[in-house]
């Protein structure tokens, strides 16, 4: 089983917008199980690559909802029937006072929402990648910009998707082992 | 696009950062100057973290050393207060609060800088911002470590903390949650735990940078750890800079809301001098204003020292200054609007605290909190001084002063004259100066660290805002047909 495969290639780029055009072409070849990594944020890029707008948003604000929602029904539940009591002259139930920690929890939830959510929704944290056996990819973090298509990918093939990065004028091309 | 000024900056990294260009017609200087390349922004960040532990610069062992020990004499003190309770501080019968709450107040406004530098700012689309938030936002969790340093002791029963939690108590009842101090528990906490989510998001692409770089081995584990294997994908990417986005929509009313909400400690009681509706207002103009102060103390020379004079350059103390002097101006504002209330109101309790304020027997602390607040942060309208580094630096410092009186001046104030004149009493501070030297301790003993450990300025963020970083550049249709222009070669105009 440990007989090595072929897990997909990877081709450096050496700047922001050669990458981008190589994008756009690996993007109109159809292929989808393929990436782009990029020391910053490239912004544009996702259209050159194609890809759905994220959906986080929406986790977070399920999740804010959620946490208001259960946070103002915490508050009103303790302050009236678990242990009702009068401090201050303050009413039992008065909704202005409950209105700080009731927007602080909200904060929290959507805030940790949108924590989690981007770390699960990235599938990170992800010890191993194949790409990091690589000498090359190491400036991935630094200045180099690389594109991978993998071989699971329905178009993928050797000789072509090669050439295919050969073409958008890449400035190394290496082989990625599962 | 560089002009012909910026083309014409000296070589020297050492004072390129410094010389003040004059204003463009159209557009606006570049953020990062010396044209570098994303590599050598790489280079010049990293070297400070990439040092190997036995060279670390003599004078920044010195500086952890000192820290540590401060730190360490805090711990002492925490002891000591542990076991004697807090009749080791000069805390008398009308002035129940001193310096406890002065210190908290102090620095939990010191962390507000952090946020609205990395949240406000970046709503705004202040690209300059990425030069500095790192380092601000580290600020802001260290200020609230020491923040909440200061409420947790000053509880007198120090083991009893865990009643500020929503838990219920022994006799099933739950804390007051329609109390001011315990909004404050929440809010403090939501801060502190919202700002380290934000930072260590910021963190995780230059954890990786740095992980790809180094060849020792602990360095690879704790980076890699940390970096969560991060791999600059660009389906991540989206994700992530939509969670930053979104934590910082959520961080943006947060700066507005904790020190509104630490200011409800006073505003929401009926004391003369503390019961005001400019309180909230005026507590965030404060903590903004205290916290860009700090970034400058804590800025100024570490740009020097860690080289970071093309990053960091005179343009961005210059905004920084002109924020403090906005909200320097906010508070004198404030401090004058509390004193025409206090008349129009006709009430005599009211009178009588403001006047008292101004000269009764902390005169003195009232009139330093007004020249350093008010008055110093005013020379700023010039912009000689506004751009000069060692104004910038020692007028920062008098903000911080004059801020730390400001909290003096509203807690003991207030109190030290109560409606009897039979319980009217002087404060004086017995050991508390220990403790406010601890927090000190704490602060820069992690900042220190943090300096040392972590990438201080957000490598990812500012190479996005480098002109290069954009791939529709000009500079690359000019090699267009020359093959791999590297961004190295593409620095020139």
């Amino acid at each position: 089983m440990s007989t090595t495969k072929l897990w997909g290639y990877l081709a450096r780029y050496e700047n922001p917008a050669e990458l981008y055009h190589a994008c756009e072409k690996v993007r109109d070849e159809g292929y989808q199980r393929w990436d782009a990594c990029t020391p910053f944020p490239v912004h544009g890029l996702e259209r050159a690559m194609g890809m759905k707008p994220t959906i986080l948003p929406w986790i977070v604000l399920v999740c804010g909802v959620t946490g208001s929602v259960g946070m103002l029904g915490f508050l009103i539940y303790a302050m009236n029937e678990l242990s009702p009591y009068i401090v201050g002259g303050k009413p039992i139930f008065s909704l202005p006072a409950y209105v700080p920690i009731w927007y602080e929890m909200t904060v929290l939830s959507s805030c940790l929402a949108a924590f989690l959510g981007n770390w699960i929704l990235n599938g990170l944290p992800r010890p191993h990648h194949p790409a990091f056996a690589s000498k090359a990819f190491e400036r991935v973090t630094d200045d180099k910009f690389f594109i991978m298509i993998e071989a699971k990918d329905k178009n993928f093939d050797t000789k072509y998707t090669r050439l295919l990065l050969e073409s958008t004028g890449a400035s190394l091309i290496e082989e990625l082992e599962d | 696009m560089a002009t012909a000024m910026e083309t014409a900056l000296p070589n020297d990294p050492k004072i390129r950062g410094d010389i003040v260009l004059p204003d463009l017609p159209v557009g606006r200087e570049e953020l990062i100057r010396g044209n570098h390349s994303f590599h050598e922004i790489t280079e010049i960040v990293c070297r400070v973290n990439e040092a190997p532990i036995l060279a670390t610069p003599k004078p920044f062992i010195f500086g952890i050393m000192l820290a540590g020990s401060v730190f360490a004499m805090f711990g002492g003190y925490i002891g000591y207060l542990y076991w004697e309770g807090p009749g080791i501080w000069g805390n008398n019968n009308p002035v129940g609060w001193a310096w406890d709450i002065v210190n908290f107040v102090f620095w939990v406004g010191i962390g507000h800088a952090g946020t609205l530098i990395s949240a406000i700012l970046y709503l705004f689309r202040q690209k300059w911002r990425t030069s500095i938030n790192r380092y601000a936002e580290a600020m802001t969790i260290f200020a609230v470590l020491a923040a909440s340093a200061c409420v947790a002791l000053h509880t007198g029963r120090i083991w009893m903390d865990y009643y500020l939690f929503p838990l219920p108590n022994q006799m099933g009842l739950w804390p007051n949650f329609r109390s001011p101090l315990e909004w404050d528990v929440f809010a403090v906490n939501t801060y502190l735990l919202v700002s380290l989510l934000f930072w260590f998001t910021g963190l995780v692409p230059d954890f990786a940078t740095l992980r790809d770089r180094t060849t020792v081995t602990w360095r690879r584990l704790f980076y890699g750890s940390l970096a969560m294997g991060w791999r600059g994908s660009h389906r991540h990417w989206v994700t992530y800079e939509k969670a930053y986005q979104i934590l910082a929509a959520f961080s943006a009313p947060l700066v507005l809301s904790v020190h509104t909400i630490v200011s409800f400690d006073f505003a929401v009681s009926q004391l003369p001098g503390w019961h005001t509706t400019i309180f909230p207002p005026y507590f965030v103009a404060g903590a903004i204003f205290s916290g860009f102060a700090m970034v400058q103390t804590l800025m100024l020379p570490a740009r020097a020292w860690l080289g970071l004079k093309d990053i960091v350059t005179v343009k961005h103390i210059e905004n920084m200054n002109k924020i403090i002097l906005l909200t320097g101006s906010l508070v004198g504002y404030a401090y004058a609007m509390e004193f025409f209330v206090a008349a129009y109101s006709g009430n005599d309790y009211e009178g009588f605290t403001f006047l008292n304020r101004m000269g009764g027997p902390y005169w003195w602390a009232y009139w330093i909190m007004v020249s350093c607040n008010v008055i110093t942060p005013q020379l700023f309208w010039f912009r000689k001084i506004r751009t000069s580094v060692a104004a910038s630096f020692i007028l920062s410092i008098f903000v911080n002063i004059g801020m730390w009186f400001e909290r003096f001046v509203i807690t003991v104030t207030s109190l030290h004259r109560d409606a009897l004149v039979s319980s009217w009493e002087y404060f004086v501070p017995v050991t508390e100066v220990l403790f406010l030297l601890g927090t000190f301790g704490l602060f820069f003993f992690c900042f220190l660290l943090f300096v040392r450990f972590f990438p201080v300025i957000a490598m990812s963020e500012v190479k996005g805002v480098l002109p290069q970083a954009n791939p529709h550049w000009e500079g690359y249709h000019k090699g267009e047909g020359h093959g791999h222009g590297t961004a190295e070669g593409a620095g020139g105009h």
